[in-house]
């Protein structure tokens, strides 16, 4: 039922936090990993070296140690970059996929939206690609312009056309897997229809990349963000892929050390890229453990990745539409969709559920999933999540449907 | 030791939940105020008709889990016929116990102290004083002549 040669039981033993709660008899069905990853323990002990090891500030230093930390930092880089086919001189990191998106925003946004302009994002957008625009468009007098989201979770792309026909679009921001109803969006076309309308295009892949095959070039944007904590990855660390010259074009966003050529008191010159981005002491050990994190899940093969979670998501489909009177938001066909399945019971609040199932051990998210906008256009203040990863097991969904039915059991609705 | 789900789901609170007490809105109220939990998108509506310097009605309306939704009931029928000055004390002694201090003696709270609990569960506390913070705002508002006039919601 998975891909050939992976083993996500293989992978929970790789992953501490998994692995001790298995070995302690109180097992995690951890299915909420659109929210966080969990980490295996190469990509801890990777981070734990470059301190024990190889810790001194990046670039510029002369000594061997500093050598040693700046070839540890870029080739976490390179890693990265590899996983996604980027250049590695056009790869950023930044904190965050949120704090990608706003180096974009305000490195080319401030300088290049003039009033009447139009940024066009989409209504099942993360707030990370739709606050940043909102401010920008403020600071400039542009429009952000939504694209709706019709049938089983899909985007009206005939909207998305008659913007790009009609009003002058600078800016396409759309996400590649929704994170809350899981939709796979066609975002090659989408970058192309941008394209071809002179406007720059911006995917959010956050929950992409870590899933399943991405390529740069395949996806057709000028940038592309994703974070490391959702691949297997440390927080603090996030990552702005682009075109060499989009990016070459760009002005920094913050300023300060590390991002300049030269300081003179009557002003600035910057650096060249990607290093004119990433403005003071940049996320050492954090650079370190995402790139351990793009190599643990190159060995695994991001197609195995993809057959393993389209195979589980197909059985946390049939799970909750066992389940009476459920709701179950997204694509039916898994071939369609990431792994992020939202769910709404008739009779049971998303955060009552979400407490009551967490008395099995089983973690899904409750809330609004930083997508209020598309809660509204679903009509619904919150959805309950379960995501799947690589170490999540088929006993892992198994275990969410009886603690769904337990929890129905306990509000005394079953 | 990790606090035990019956600590948070106590009968008493899920037979307010399954029958609220006060549910909906008032025709013809003195103040009405709106609150949302930011964290779970969760709405409430509390509507409060003031009468000779008493809350002679209040209801509650919106969406909630079961904690919120409980917590609007049980402060509806506690705070029917008080004087704004002994629901801002009692609000505030729900709020205390809400962050894990013992009731004071000379405050009655009710069915609402069995919501107590939910201090031990820090993720559910917003929901319990969502309606609470909300009658609070709303009886502030009326204090102060300048918001009181045609209520507000916020």
């Amino acid at each position: 039922m998975t891909g050939a040669g992976f083993d996500a039981r293989a992978v929970r033993a790789d992953v501490p936090i998994l692995a001790e709660a298995d070995a302690a008899g109180r097992p995690l069905a951890y299915l909420d990993s659109a929210a966080t990853s969990q980490k295996p323990a190469a990509v801890l002990a990777a981070m734990d070296a470059y301190y024990r090891e190889a810790n001194a500030n990046v670039h510029r230093g002369v000594y061997a140690l500093a050598a040693e930390a700046t070839e540890r930092f870029e080739a976490g880089r390179a890693s990265v970059a590899r996983l996604v086919g980027s250049r590695p001189e056009a790869t950023v990191f930044a904190k965050n996929a949120s704090e990608a998106v706003n180096v974009v925003a305000y490195a080319w946004g401030l300088r290049n939206l003039r009033a009447g302009d139009v940024v066009v994002v989409t209504e099942m957008e993360h707030h990370s690609n739709i606050v940043p625009w909102q401010i920008v468009a403020g600071l400039t007098g542009a429009r952000v312009e939504f694209v709706p989201v019709v049938d089983d979770g899909v985007l009206d792309l005939a909207v998305l056309e008659r913007l790009l026909a009609t009003e002058p679009v600078r800016m396409v921001g759309v996400v590649h897997v929704s994170n809350v109803l899981g939709t796979i969006n066609p975002v090659a076309a989408i970058t192309r229809m941008a394209r071809d309308a002179g406007a720059l295009s911006l995917v959010d892949a956050s929950q992409s990349v870590p899933h399943m095959p991405v390529v740069f070039d395949d996806v057709g944007a000028d940038f592309m963000v994703f974070t490391g904590h959702k691949m297997l990855g440390p927080t603090g660390i996030g990552v702005l892929a682009a075109r060499r010259d989009a990016l070459d074009a760009m002005e920094p966003f913050l300023g300060g050390g590390e991002m300049i050529r030269d300081v003179r008191t009557d002003g600035s010159t910057w650096a060249d890229i990607p290093h004119r981005f990433e403005a003071g002491t940049p996320p050492i050990a954090e650079a370190v453990g995402i790139g351990a994190a793009a190599e643990y899940l190159m060995a695994l093969g991001m197609e195995n990745v993809r057959a393993h979670e389209t195979a589980l998501t197909g059985r946390v489909l049939d799970v909750l539409g066992a389940v009476e009177g459920i709701a179950v938001y997204g694509p039916r066909d898994v071939a369609r969709r990431g792994s992020p399945v939202s769910f709404s019971l008739p009779d049971i609040h998303p955060h009552d559920l979400a407490q009551l199932v967490d008395r099995d051990g089983v973690c899904v998210r409750a809330g609004h999933h930083c997508a209020k906008p598309l809660m509204r256009s679903l009509g619904v203040p919150a959805t309950t999540r379960a995501s799947a990863y690589v170490y999540t097991t088929p006993d892992d969904v198994d275990r969410l449907g009886a603690a769904i039915a337990s929890a129905r059991a306990f509000m005394g609705v079953a | 030791m990790m606090p035990g789900i019956e600590d948070l789901y106590q009968e008493i609170i899920l037979t307010h939940y399954k029958a609220p007490k006060h549910r909906g809105t008032l025709a013809d109220p003195t103040v009405s105020v709106t609150q949302n939990n930011p964290m779970c998108g969760d709405e409430i509506r509390v509507d409060v008709r003031l009468e000779d310097g008493r809350i002679a009605d209040l209801a509650h309306s919106g969406q909630g889990c079961s904690i919120s939704q409980s917590a609007a009931s049980m402060m509806s029928e506690q705070m029917v016929g008080r004087t704004p000055g002994e629901a801002l004390e009692s609000i505030e002694a729900f709020r205390r116990v809400m962050h894990g201090d013992p009731a004071p003696d000379d405050v009655e709270l009710g069915d609402a102290e069995a919501l107590s609990g939910v201090a031990r569960f820090p993720a559910r506390v917003k929901c319990a004083l969502l309606a609470w913070m909300a009658l609070k705002d709303a009886l502030q508002s009326v204090d102060d002549p300048k918001e009181a006039t045609g209520g507000r919601s916020d």
